[in-house]
């Protein structure tokens, strides 16, 4: 039977009970960091940071937030926005998160594929990763359907509409969706549930597989040096803090960190409270008519990449290409042939790689918010192509890389 | 031996419980979603055909979906090609374009341009001309055509006619 003492302190009796000490040493000042790593290896705090900001200002707007076809517009445009006091401040608050959270995340992303994040060990933290990202995004879309304006609807109609598979013709599954012949109670309700239970849930449940898979591999570091991180820890603890090439997580990285995460919040509620209006689409602000669609739709900026690979194809083909582009990030791990993790710079035809793929995802994302027509059609249909060329041609470019 | 054996029983046992329980919730779950009988009932909208001018879309709504009516002028009449003549619904001496107003695309509503008398879909730049085929991808295939029934000078929405039928047999409309 476990043997308990009479405690000599508070900390004495929850370590007794909690093991609290062994606890802070596993999570934090045993946890081991290169020290060789620069401020873009402050992006998953800043993610977590923007994911508490969007938890705790959808508390306060699910608070008079009002799930109803005939509600839900006037709750949260005149509710919230003018009746409840600060109310606007959570609306902008979640809005621009929601945005800007995307932001970081292509960040993030891209900082793991320049330094090659994603192989030797590290293939569970890129997949959790792109797990996130998916997750996020059915978030991002569920949420966008709540306050039922113009651009929730026919956003919704759209999207639920790709589940009919083109020539598939699945039409009764686009129904099973929706609870409807086109989104209305059913779906809002569901939606609903799904913006502020379920995918939260999910959220959370991935960013602690996240973190575990961070945890046997370690972060990388800007070299991609292999660090045997036992013996440096070693060197650490014995008093060497200068040889060794590793530090404490907290509080010596984590300050950093903080540095880090203490600029992007003036960055972040600059936005708030100056620049908001880019997370507020206008078209959002009439309210849901299923007999008109507006003059000209397109997604928040973050989707405008993969719609535009939809776009200028037939249906189904455009289908094909999009379900192409939802999976191919995933694959990253796979593709990449080569056995170099260190950074583009230092591999040759990856580094072109890298640059073209991401001046492609931008004209992509330029190209979706303007209308299908003439030359940006054109630009749109090149870009496409050119995405798609990039990953199939990535192992053929990394096959035969030479050792770095 | 003996006791590993019953408990491979007992596992085997759990196993066969728990697989008709998980089977039992996902059709639980899926019936959930289903849409309500009551959304499914309000299915059905007469259209008085004698009401509409020529040469002008009306857009009327059935299962919240738009449905465009346009009666067709005597030139449009005359210059229909074969496969246009398939898609015609005439009620009396008069000719029109019934269809589903959602672009076959992602389903936003092709806006009608009475000029060129053609279609044009803002969310992908699909095109359709006046009788509802389509003349620019992305868009699969024409307008879809609601389900209809001719009585009279009416129209019921909703119900199989043999006009409807024969369109639907002939692979006119899914
Ligand atoms: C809200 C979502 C996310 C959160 C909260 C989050 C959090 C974190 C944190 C705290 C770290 C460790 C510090 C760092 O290296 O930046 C990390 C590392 C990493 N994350 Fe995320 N992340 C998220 C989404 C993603 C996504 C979408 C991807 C892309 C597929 C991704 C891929 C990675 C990779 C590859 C690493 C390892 C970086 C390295 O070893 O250098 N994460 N994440
Ligand atoms: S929905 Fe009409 S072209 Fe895509």
């Amino acid at each position: 039977m476990a043997h308990f003492t009479k405690a000599t302190s508070v900390k004495d009796w929850l370590n007794q009970r909690l093991a609290v000490e062994k606890v802070e040493k596993v999570m934090a000042s045993e946890y081991w960091i290169p020290k060789n790593i620069n401020f873009l290896w402050a992006m998953g705090m800043v993610l977590a940071i923007t994911f508490a900001l969007l938890l705790v200002s959808g508390i306060f707007l699910l608070m008079y937030y009002q799930p109803d076809v005939k509600d839900a517009f006037y709750s949260v445009n005149y509710t919230i926005m003018r009746d409840v006091d600060f109310g606007w401040l959570w609306r902008h608050v979640h809005g621009v998160a929601a945005s800007v959270v995307f932001l970081v995340i292509y960040i993030h992303m891209f900082t793991g594929i320049y330094y090659g994040s994603y192989k030797k060990g590290r293939e569970m933290i890129w997949i959790s990763g792109m797990l996130l990202f998916v997750t996020f995004s059915a978030e991002a879309f569920s949420g966008y359907m709540l306050p039922w304006g113009q651009m929730s609807y026919w956003a919704g109609m759209v999207i639920t509409n790709i589940f009919s598979l083109g020539g598939l013709h699945m039409d009764g599954l686009v129904e099973w969706i929706r609870g409807d012949y086109v989104p209305a109670q059913a779906f809002l309700t569901r939606f609903f549930m799904l913006h502020v239970l379920l995918l939260p849930l999910a959220i959370m449940g991935l960013i602690g597989l996240h973190f575990a898979a961070l945890r046997i591999p370690h972060v990388n570091n800007q070299d991609g040096e292999e660090i045997d991180f036992h013996a440096e820890s070693k060197k650490y603890l014995a008093g060497d803090k200068a040889g060794s090439k590793v530090m404490r997580f907290a509080n010596d990285f984590m300050s950093k960190d903080m540095m880090v995460v203490g600029i992007y919040l003036i960055f972040f509620f600059y936005l708030v409270f100056f620049q908001y209006g880019f997370a507020l689409d206008p078209v959002n602000f009439d309210p849901a008519d299923g007999l008109k669609t507006p003059a000209h739709i397109y997604p928040e900026w973050y989707f405008l990449w993969s719609y535009e690979i939809l776009r200028p194809f037939s249906v189904n083909i455009g289908l094909i290409a999009f379900g192409f582009a939802q999976v191919i990030f995933m694959l990253l791990p796979w593709l990449d042939l080569s056995p170099n993790a260190v950074p583009a710079s230092r591999r040759g035809a990856f580094n072109i790689w890298f640059w073209i793929l991401l001046v492609d995802m931008i004209v992509l994302t330029a190209m979706g918010k303007l209308p299908p027509e003439g030359i940006f059609s054109t630009i749109g249909l090149v870009a496409a192509l050119l995405f798609i060329i990039l990953w199939v041609a990535l192992p053929f470019i990394t096959k035969n890389e030479k050792k770095a | 031996m003996h006791n590993s054996s019953r408990r491979g029983f007992m596992g085997k046992a759990f196993g066969a419980v728990a697989g008709v329980g998980a089977v039992g919730s996902l059709v639980a779950m899926k019936k959930t979603w289903d849409p309500l009988p009551s959304v499914k009932a309000a299915g059905f909208t007469t259209l008085d055909m004698t009401i509409y001018p020529e040469g002008e879309l009306i857009t009327e709504k059935w299962r919240g979906k738009p449905i465009f009516v346009l009666k067709k002028t005597p030139e449009m009449v005359a210059s229909q090609t074969e496969s246009q003549k398939a898609r015609d619904v005439v009620v009396g001496d008069s000719h029109f374009m019934l269809a589903i107003g959602l672009c076959t695309h992602l389903g936003c509503i092709p806006g009608y341009n009475a000029a060129e008398k053609s279609f044009l879909c803002a969310c992908h730049g699909g095109q359709f001309n006046w009788a509802g085929e389509v003349t620019k991808v992305p868009p699969p295939r024409a307008f879809d055509i609601p389900p209809f029934k001719i009585e009279g000078t009416k129209i019921v929405l909703g119900e199989v006619g043999p006009e409807y039928k024969a369109m639907k047999d002939s692979g006119i409309t899914l």
